[in-house]
């Protein structure tokens, strides 16, 4: 489970991504945040992922308060978020087995055990005999696949990913989509931050629209108290209707 | 974690590191060499201050005390004084030369036979000349020998024939310091050569560092492969060193061995011996560690993973 309690997030160059977000995400759940590019949504991910930590209020995942968490703790707790990016992050010098079986690795996972899962997630992808390849050797889609296979190849509880359909095409994405899907109904709480409202649609979860820093939409799960900076949020309302200012949805 | 898995990520770790050397030969052979170079300098140095002690040989063991009696102390009393010297442990010989057989050979050697034959009774007295074993041949230890065989009421004067040894080793202590010194800079410039490489292999990997952070790398996980790089220059470096010293030593053998020849002597310049490469080999790997330790230290810090 997710939980954000008027979480600020405040860059030393005095620009402040986040101000004051409350959200919840339940635990097994797929969320999608949406909103323009700088509205903050890759900053709710880099705070779930703790590669960065709140400035002022509490972000809580898998019942961890992230501000109060070691940083000699924060590998191991990186390792129960799986993470997925648009442009991949993959080491191009490594065949796709060695990318996907990396987050087993430094986990010192048994030898064997990081054959069988890494050939599963591969399997899981549609990449089972792809695995000594370079990246470079792949299609966008099938190096975005390989992303998405490393991400869950340690079953974290958590993945997070970050426009990862920005760079294909329509019937890559919803393959992407589906795959994520497939991951949540094993009990993967799921959050992608995306601008394609098309494809957020057409999956019909939940979503949570973020505007200059602040959620604008998508209730949280269960009450929670908020903050009254919190504009345009209520607690168990639905979707507001007029969305015409939505990105994509003009 | 099982034993054999951490055995495995080590094993990995070092062939990785290996890899990526291999991978650089100019560079990496360039930076070995000067590594070996600054680890050769201050060993040849130091085999050359073995070789040149030993060369001028057992120096110990040529230092001797003289012991001269006062020229009233009976013969029987000289000699009772000569047994209890000798019964002591530091003493490896006693030699007692009596006043007359000191006048004999002085009467004969000197040229003054003729004016001794005048004098009406002997003026020298009873001489004891004592060696002390090797390992009581130091100043130090000849101190207190001196203060006890100066307390015997018979005692006139104890002189010990050590100046030119002291000489000799306050030389070769000076040629040490130096020696000490330049190996700790040398040193110091081998960690620092090892530290600037190792960071510069992490400014190249540093998109493979973010990932491995992201993905939940540790510190430990992420430094393990630039220390095994750091170790493997200073022990690669070392080996090198101790082959140019093989060089030299091979390259000098036969001139000094004609040198000595001249004066005499059977001298043969010594090499490394297995000991001394352990310990050599053993300092590379240490100073490696060390420069690799420093330099990750300092720039994983600056590395934070970027979404």
């Amino acid at each position: 489970m997710i939980v954000f309690e008027r979480a600020v997030k405040r860059y030393p160059n005095g620009r402040e991504a986040l101000g004051g977000v409350t959200l919840r995400v339940e635990r097994g759940e797929m969320v999608f945040l949406t909103g323009r590019s700088g509205a903050g949504k890759s900053t709710i991910l880099k705070l779930i992922a703790l590669l960065e930590r709140p400035t002022r209020g509490v972000v809580s995942v898998n019942g961890q308060n992230t501000s109060q968490l070691k940083p000699r703790r924060v590998p191991a707790f990186r390792r129960g978020v799986g993470m997925v990016f648009q442009d991949h992050k993959l080491l191009s010098d490594r065949p796709v087995f060695d990318n996907v079986a990396l987050p087993l690795v430094v986990a010192d996972t048994p030898l064997r055990e990081i054959d069988r899962r890494v050939r599963a997630a591969l399997d899981q992808v549609g990449l089972l005999g792809k695995e000594r390849m370079r990246p470079l050797e792949l299609s966008v889609g099938e190096q975005q696949r390989v992303g998405i296979a490393r991400a869950v190849v340690s079953k974290p509880p958590i993945l997070i990913a970050d426009e990862p359909t920005g760079n294909l095409d329509r019937d890559l994405a919803l393959e992407v989509m589906r795959l994520f899907r497939r991951f949540r109904e094993v009990g993967t709480t799921i959050v992608v931050a995306t601008h394609d409202l098309a494809l957020v649609q057409e999956f019909g979860l939940r979503e949570i629209l973020i505007e200059q820093g602040r959620v604008v939409d998508g209730p949280v799960a269960a009450p929670l108290e908020l903050p009254a900076m919190v504009a345009g949020v209520r607690l168990g309302e639905g979707p507001r209707k007029d969305d015409a200012s939505r990105p994509g949805r003009s | 974690m099982s034993l054999g898995s951490w055995g495995v990520r080590h094993a990995q770790a070092c062939v990785g590191a290996l890899g990526r050397l291999a991978r650089e030969p100019v560079g990496s052979l360039l930076t070995i060499l000067v590594i070996a170079l600054a680890l050769a300098l201050p060993v040849g140095l130091n085999l050359l201050v073995e070789n040149a002690r030993a060369a001028t040989g057992d120096l110990a063991g040529s230092i001797e005390l003289s012991v001269y009696f006062k020229t009233d102390v009976p013969l029987a009393k000289a000699q009772q004084l000569a047994q209890a010297a000798g019964e002591r442990p530091e003493i490896a010989s006693v030699k007692l030369i009596p006043a007359d057989k000191g006048l004999e050979e002085f009467r004969a050697y000197s040229g003054f036979g003729a004016a001794l034959a005048a004098l009406d009774v002997n003026p020298l007295p009873h001489v004891l000349e004592l060696r002390p074993r090797p390992q009581a041949s130091t100043t130090a230890a000849l101190g207190p020998l001196k203060a006890w065989l100066v307390s015997w009421p018979e005692v006139d004067v104890v002189q010990i024939d050590s100046q030119w040894v002291q000489r000799l080793e306050a030389i070769l202590a000076t040629l040490r310091r130096l020696l000490e010194i330049a190996a700790v800079l040398l040193g110091l410039g081998v960690v620092a050569v090892i530290g600037n490489t190792i960071r510069l292999e992490i400014a190249g990997r540093r998109g493979e560092i973010e990932v491995i952070r992201l993905v939940g790398g540790s510190n430990a996980f992420v430094r393990r492969p630039f220390l095994y790089a750091g170790v493997l220059y200073g022990l690669l470096g070392a080996i090198l060193a101790a082959g140019i010293v093989a060089l030299a030593v091979a390259l000098l053998a036969v001139p000094i061995g004609s040198l000595a020849g001249l004066y005499g002597s059977r001298f043969a310049l010594q090499g490394l011996a297995p000991s001394e490469f352990g310990a050599l080999a053993a300092a590379g790997i240490v100073l490696g560690w060390l420069g690799a330790w420093a330099a990750a230290a300092r720039q994983l810090r600056a590395v934070e993973p970027r979404p």
